[in-house]
């Protein structure tokens, strides 16, 4: 059954379904929607919705209740996330999972409100200190966003990491169908290792410390190791209309809802344009974009932001083909026109004046 | 003999703390009352950052090792999910009462059912005594040379005084480490702290005046005598707030 739900509405019931009793988190816009939605449903369903007093507290008490064994989340946007960096570093050198919300609006400073997707470096590139990883999932719908919500959980558990789902203020608020479907359950994952007394069993500690630099050296290897498993098993991406495209679009997230229209229009005019949507943007699908380049003359990133997603394109593509850019930042969405124009000027350099 | 074996809630583990440092009599009067109450198997505690950062290595229960003055935040994280176990933190001054100022306010306020071990000795023992928010005016660290210079460098901050004016806490203490006597009262205060949380009444906290004499470079019983002489002027000892009726002071 589908109902319509607002994207921040429908992350919090898919939260709740896929098992999550807990959740700690600070307001700020444009998030709000999903703090509010759970501050009523959570303690409906038996679980624990607290206002923290800032979103270092927050992510310190999401650290807390992921050590005592309790699938939990946190979300905000993106100052707040800046806050929370040196929890979620904290989080994934112990290998606690959690997952974390970020509904981006444009910085950087207090910046605005407005939808934007300028922490895309600092969702993927770390954020944090240290070396860490963590799996950052951009979906592009409301469906996406529940969908998703619900893997992030699995993904946390299965890693023993932190798991951020990265949308925009565009996303949080749009209104749209969604069906909640019933996920194959994965065997529930035995904490074994959580602190929750240590009733029969040898005690347990939850630990980043390693005043030895050989141990410590050996930990960052143990965390090395995982995120390579998750850059070999967990890379998501979508492709349109890529098999005979000259012109393939880069983009995640609304900007991706976007440029599907533009690569639409572009094709009835006649250029052969295509898009590949990277559903994780850690880790970054390089295959996907490598897989197009056979027919690809050349390659348009387009993002809400001022160029953070094109370096990774580029690295993938490595120099075989030229990789446009076009950005819009501060909270200013780009049109489908804008994009079409982008294309049309890509295409005119490449076939001369065989479009009009 | 019965008074000096090992408590069972701590490890063989063997403490690191410099010569005459009082944070080793503060691990056993917490480790003694986890034992005499019978809880060691439904604790958890929450070591800070600061000296007493390996405390997870010391008491024999399990721990989780928090961020620098987000230890009460930990701490709350933990009891909402298992509001049936006992969940205490040990911090230091400076974790407690300058970088986790707000955690350890909003904990209290909110009335959160945890144990706050405070271990308040006047500066910043693990980065090598800087100046914290408890050094004394005139008191000589790192960072404050010519003595703490309160135009300057403003005053020290009373943390059971603040935190008893509020509605939250159950239980505010503050006690000393400096002689048997004071010992005696700091494990009954400590005992009081955790059986008002087993009592679900709410916060407790019982800060411990105690002793750094690598930084302060003193000799351990110079500590002691300055910590006599000059603390407990400044912090005074006593139960700032209580919901039992009990007599303060
Ligand atoms: C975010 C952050 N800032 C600074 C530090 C460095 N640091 C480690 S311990 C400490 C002071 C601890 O002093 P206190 O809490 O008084 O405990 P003590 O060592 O005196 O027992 C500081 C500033 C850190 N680890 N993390
Ligand atoms: S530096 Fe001070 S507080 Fe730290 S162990 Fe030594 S004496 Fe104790």
């Amino acid at each position: 059954m589908k109902v319509l739900m607002k994207g921040n509405e429908a992350i919090g019931e898919a939260a709740i379904r896929a098992g999550c009793r807990c959740f700690f988190g600070y307001p700020i816009t444009p998030q709000t929607e999903l703090p509010e939605y759970l501050a009523k449903r959570l303690p409906e369903a038996g679980g624990v919705f607290l206002q923290a007093e800032s979103e270092i507290a927050a992510i310190n008490m999401v650290y807390g209740a992921a050590g005592a064994g309790a699938r939990v989340m946190t979300s905000s946007s993106s100052p707040g996330i800046s806050l929370k960096l040196e929890g979620i570093s904290y989080l994934a050198a112990s290998e606690l999972p959690c997952v974390i919300v970020n509904i981006m609006r444009g910085g950087p400073g207090l910046g605005g409100i407005q939808p934007s997707q300028s922490d895309y470096f600092q969702a993927t590139k770390g954020g944090g200190h240290g070396d860490y990883r963590m799996i950052v999932l951009a979906p592009a719908s409301v469906q996406e966003l529940a969908d998703l919500t619900a893997e992030a959980f699995e993904l946390a558990d299965k890693y023993r990491n932190p798991v951020m789902l990265l949308g925009d203020g565009i996303l949080g608020q749009m209104m749209e169908a969604v069906s909640f479907r019933p996920r194959t359950a994965l065997p529930a994952q035995d904490k074994t290792w959580a602190t929750t007394g240590c009733r029969g069993r040898a005690r347990n500690v939850i630990n980043s410390l390693y005043l030895d630099p050989e141990k410590l050296e050996r930990h960052n290897r143990h965390l090395q190791e995982k995120f390579r498993q998750m850059a070999e098993n967990e890379v998501r991406s979508e492709t349109y209309r890529t098999e005979d495209a000259e012109i393939v679009v880069v983009a995640f997230g609304t900007a991706a809802r976007i440029a599907r229209t533009a690569v639409d229009s572009a094709r009835m005019q006649g250029i052969r344009a295509g898009l590949v949507r990277p559903v994780t943007l850690w880790p970054f699908p390089d295959q996907a974009i490598k897989s197009v380049l056979a027919s690809c003359r050349a390659l348009l990133t387009v993002e809400m932001n001022a160029g953070q997603m094109v370096e990774d394109v580029r690295l993938a593509v490595a120099g075989a083909r030229p990789v446009h850019f076009y950005g819009r930042t501060g909270g200013m969405v780009p049109s489908a026109t804008e994009i079409l124009r982008e294309i049309q000027n890509i295409a005119g350099v490449a076939y001369g004046a065989s479009v009009s | 003999m019965q008074a000096l074996a090992r408590p069972q809630a701590l490890t063989e583990e063997k403490f690191h703390y410099c010569p005459g440092c009082t944070h080793g009599i503060i691990h056993r009067l917490v480790a003694e009352t986890i034992d005499e109450l019978g809880i060691g198997e439904k604790t958890v505690g929450v070591a800070s950052v600061g000296c007493s950062v390996l405390a997870y290595n010391y008491f024999n229960v399990d721990m989780q090792q928090a961020a620098h003055g987000r230890a009460p935040a930990v701490a709350t994280g933990i009891k909402r999910v298992l509001p049936d176990r006992v969940v205490f933190t040990y911090q230091g001054d400076g974790d407690l009462v300058s970088i986790g100022c707000g955690e350890i306010v909003h904990a209290a306020a909110r009335g959160e059912n945890i144990t706050v071990i405070f271990v308040n000795n006047a500066c910043y023992g693990m980065t090598g005594g800087q100046m914290a928010p408890t050094t004394l005016p005139n008191q000589p660290t790192t960072t404050s040379p010519g003595g703490r210079d309160v135009k300057q460098a403003g005053y020290p901050i009373r943390m059971a005084e603040m935190l008893a004016t509020l509605d939250g806490p159950a239980y505010i203490a503050r006690t000393s480490v400096h002689n048997p006597k004071h010992v005696i009262k700091t494990k009954k205060a400590i005992r009081t702290a955790f059986e008002m949380q087993m009592q679900q009444r709410g916060f407790s906290m019982v800060e411990v005046l105690s002793v750094c004499p690598t930084n302060w470079r003193m000799k351990p019983v110079d500590a002691l005598q300055w910590l006599e002489n000059n603390m407990l002027s400044y912090y005074p000892v006593g139960v700032y707030k209580t919901v039992l009726q009990e007599v303060r002071g």
